[in-house]
């Protein structure tokens, strides 16, 4: 069908674009393949928790940092944990701010520490916006009576 | 399960598996990649739960896959736990590729080490773990069983180890005499095939190393061998190899944590509060605490004797922190006048009930003996376990003293972990409700000492004497705060621990809160900030309630006096501290502590056990004997090592607990 072809071009096209941006790396591949039919929305459901799970740390790291004494250790315990989390979702930029996000926090230097957290949090809502793009994609091609191209 | 069970068709398919990761996305990943294996998958997100889970039955996993970074606990804490009881193949996962780090896996007795994102090919293999342990169990079992033969000859040992898949000594014991001659025979034919002899798996069950470490104190660490141990704790069918290997991992325990411990005496020192052996002492409690989760009771005095040095002041703790959940604010009460307004902490007094009499407790302390020999956990000096107080919370309403600089209670981080334990098994055990605001304790005590204190006790270190810990824990605080309201609470200079302590504790003992937050401090002291130091303010009036916090924390939250007993018994300091302190709340928090220390400790263990009860709530004089209590649970090494330093800190941390359920 034409709109499902459609469809299903853009879809890879933009899929495409996801991971040559670096938005998305291997281990985002490695989640579609452990979706089947016991587990439809497999990718789905971690990239929600991922969601709520990095938004949670993002702010925690952002109360932490407002701190008149900021505590590095904390703020580089959430960054350690938005790193485990990103890194097994495949979220490639995310994950990549985050290493530099702990240096900062090993040298305790607070303005490096502002800096890396206004990039990840700006990562993070590129990258929940694209991938929320792709999903809804998806979601039309089904609909459509298509099935999703695999990468 | 056995790998008898398994085999056959299905492995290693069907491998039971239980996960721990406190991250959504990588617990959600995990298990789906372990189903995709085959694998029969459990998750939990909090370490503790996992323990719980294990301990409900041992049986019911062949491995456990952790990761590293928690915050309830340290996964390397979970780690040794698990290993210690349960003794199933622990996989380590992080995010984290650090070669010390791995390092660190390896030598807590981790199987393997994997890095996230974990992969599928990795999580295939995992099986092998769990077949390589269990042809060597079996092996151990079966030379062990060997041995034990010829000596029983009522085939009692076979028995064990045919029948009782579960290892579990003591429930060997009881079937043993129903099933010893069928065993003969089928030991026989088992001795011949080890491989397929279920290799009964010794159970260390809280009781039993309880007897251990009553034993290695009674040799004395370095003369400990495994015949002598054995001799000592007269347990049948126990072999020589059993003993052995408990013993070596005991050791490997001990000489982690004393190297926690002088980290965290240094930071101590640095803090110039009390000494890291606290610290220890701490993790010892978060260990301790584990034990107690099982069974609060018992902490008195056989918890305390069980526990190893490893944490098992946690245990102890767990009967002090029982007693301190129970405590109904009403110790916190009285506190609550003392302190300033600020401290908001009056909700939590929760756990200063018992607190607040503090005036008898002290006395209990006084009578812990410092015998604890933790030579390696060196807690004497520095039982003022610092543990930062986390200042996170403003929970502390500590306030209270304004002047109170950071309230550190430098209870070694590692205890934290192990706090946390503890406090979650007590609120496990026996009370609901007090686990709850055991935790409460914790957390909020720490919090209030951290925030509300933000004193450092630390260069109190110094403190006067008492100080020796700033007892953060919570649960003690409040308590001793409210003394502390007595206490010149204005004077909260870091000289002045003593004051800040009281002002300190008072926040703690204030609120409800408080206990909590002791708990998230002890939990977390150990992670962090909790500098609790426990400052046993012994002459001051402020007390120093800031007892061991950490230790506090671990023993506050659970209630468990053993975790204080723990610091109590080598602070005779503590003792002073709880007498000194006015409130009773205090001198329960001591005397969780120094119960552990000795005699008093037993008096006081009673008491302790009371609180396991029901918290002591109006225990407040048994506190002392909480202390007591926990102490010898706690296996007294750790605790007079903790006491010791200072005799003058008093280590209510667990007090703290207790105390508060003193009202």
């Amino acid at each position: 069908m034409d709109v499902v072809s459609q469809l299903q071009k853009q879809f890879i096209d933009f899929s495409s674009s996801l991971y040559r941006e670096g938005y998305v790396d291997d281990q985002f591949s490695q989640l579609h393949k452990l979706q089947d039919e016991s587990s439809p929305d497999f990718v789905v459901e971690v990239a929600s928790l991922f969601f709520d799970d990095a938004e949670k740390l993002i702010n925690s790291m952002a109360r932490a940092l407002e701190q008149p004494c900021v505590d590095f250790k904390q703020v580089d315990s959430h960054v350690h944990q938005l790193k485990g989390s990103s890194s097994s979702i495949g979220a490639l930029r995310v994950k990549n701010v985050c290493i530099a996000f702990r240096s900062f926090c090993d040298a305790q230097n607070r303005e490096g520490c502002m800096r890396c957290l206004q990039q990840v949090s700006h990562e993070y809502t590129m990258l929940k916006s694209k991938l929320q793009t792709l999903f809804r994609m998806e979601q039309q091609i089904l609909a459509a009576g298509g099935s999703v191209p695999l990468e | 399960m056995t790998v008898e069970h398994v085999n056959g068709d299905q492995f290693p398919s069907g491998l039971r598996v239980l996960a721990v990761d406190d991250d959504p996305t990588c617990l959600l990943l995990l298990e789906t990649l372990l189903r995709r294996c085959q694998y029969h998958v459990t998750t939990t997100s909090q370490a503790i739960t996992a323990l719980k889970l294990l301990r409900e039955n041992k049986n019911k996993f062949d491995l456990v896959i952790s990761d590293v970074h928690m915050p309830d606990m340290d996964g390397f804490k979970l780690l040794e736990l698990v290993g210690l009881e349960m003794d199933l193949p622990v996989i380590m996962l992080s995010g984290n590729g650090d070669p010390k780090l791995v390092m660190k896996g390896i030598t807590h007795g981790a199987c393997d080490y994997l890095l996230k994102p974990v992969r599928i090919e990795e999580l295939k293999n995992i099986w092998q773990h769990v077949v390589r342990r269990k042809k060597i169990d079996a092996k151990d079992q079966n030379n062990s069983d060997n041995q034990d033969k010829p000596h029983n000859g009522s085939g009692q040992a076979e028995g064990m180890g045919n029948s009782d898949q579960n290892g579990k000594l003591n429930k060997k014991r009881k079937d043993q005499n129903e099933d010893e001659d069928d065993e003969d025979d089928e030991d026989d034919h088992n001795h011949e095939d080890p491989t397929t002899q279920k290799k009964p798996r010794v159970v260390w069950s809280v009781e039993l190393h309880r007897k251990f470490v009553a034993a290695v104190n009674q040799l004395g660490i370095d003369k400990a061998v495994p015949k002598k141990i054995l001799d000592l704790m007269n347990v049948e069918k126990l072999t020589r190899e059993n003993v052995a290997s408990h013993l070596q991992k005991y050791r490997l325990y001990l000489k982690r944590i004393s190297c926690v411990a002088n980290q965290q005496a240094n930071m101590v020192a640095a803090l110039g509060s009390s000494d890291p052996s606290y610290l220890r002492m701490s993790s010892v409690n978060g260990l301790g605490n584990y034990h107690t989760v099982g069974g609060p009771g018992q902490f008195q005095n056989s918890t305390f004797r069980s526990f190893p040095a490893s944490g098992m002041l946690g245990r102890l703790n767990a009967p002090a922190g029982l007693g301190m959940h129970g405590l109904p604010s009403s110790g916190m009460i009285p506190m609550r006048h003392a302190q300033n307004s600020d401290n908001t902490t009056n909700d939590q007094g929760k756990f200063h009930p018992a607190l607040l009499p503090g005036s008898h407790s002290g006395n209990i302390l006084q009578g812990m003996p410092t015998s604890l020999e933790l030579d390696q956990l060196q807690l004497n000096k520095n039982i003022t376990s610092i543990s930062e107080l986390p200042n996170t919370k403003d929970n502390t309403t500590f306030h209270v003293s304004s002047g109170f600089p950071d309230a550190r209670i430098g209870f070694g981080r590692s205890t934290n972990p192990l706090l946390d334990v503890n406090n979650n098994p007590l609120f496990l055990e026996g009370h609901p409700q007090e686990a709850h605001s055991n935790k409460m304790f914790g957390n909020q005590s720490l919090m209030s000492l951290n925030s509300g204190s933000s004193s450092r006790l630390p260069d109190h270190g110094r403190c006067n004497d008492n100080w020796s810990s700033a007892v953060q824990s919570s649960g003690i605080q409040p308590n001793s705060f409210s003394l502390g309201g007595d206490y010149k609470q204005p004077t909260l200079h870091p000289g002045h621990l003593r004051d800040n302590l009281s002002t300190m504790a008072l926040p703690i003992g204030n609120s409800p809160c408080d206990v909590s937050s002791l708990h998230p401090l002890s939990n977390r002291f150990q992670d962090p900030k909790a500098d609790l130091q426990f400052q046993a303010v012994q002459d001051a009036p402020c007390r120093s309630n800031v007892m061991f916090s950490p230790l506090n924390s671990a023993v506050s939250i659970n209630g468990d006096v053993g975790p204080l007993g723990q610091c109590l018994d080598t602070n005779k300091t503590f003792f002073h501290r709880s007498n000194e302190f006015d409130s009773l709340g205090q001198s329960n928090f001591v005397d969780h502590f120094s119960m552990k220390i000795n005699e008093v400790q037993r008096s006081s263990m009673q008491a302790s056990s009371n609180l396991k009860e029901g918290y002591l709530m109006g225990q407040q004089k048994t506190q002392g004997s909480y202390i007591s209590t926990s102490v010898d649970s706690l296996e007294d090494l750790f605790m007079s090592s903790m006491v010791k330093e200072e005799q003058d800190k008093v280590l209510v941390p667990e007090g703290n607990f207790g105390c508060s359920s003193y009202s």
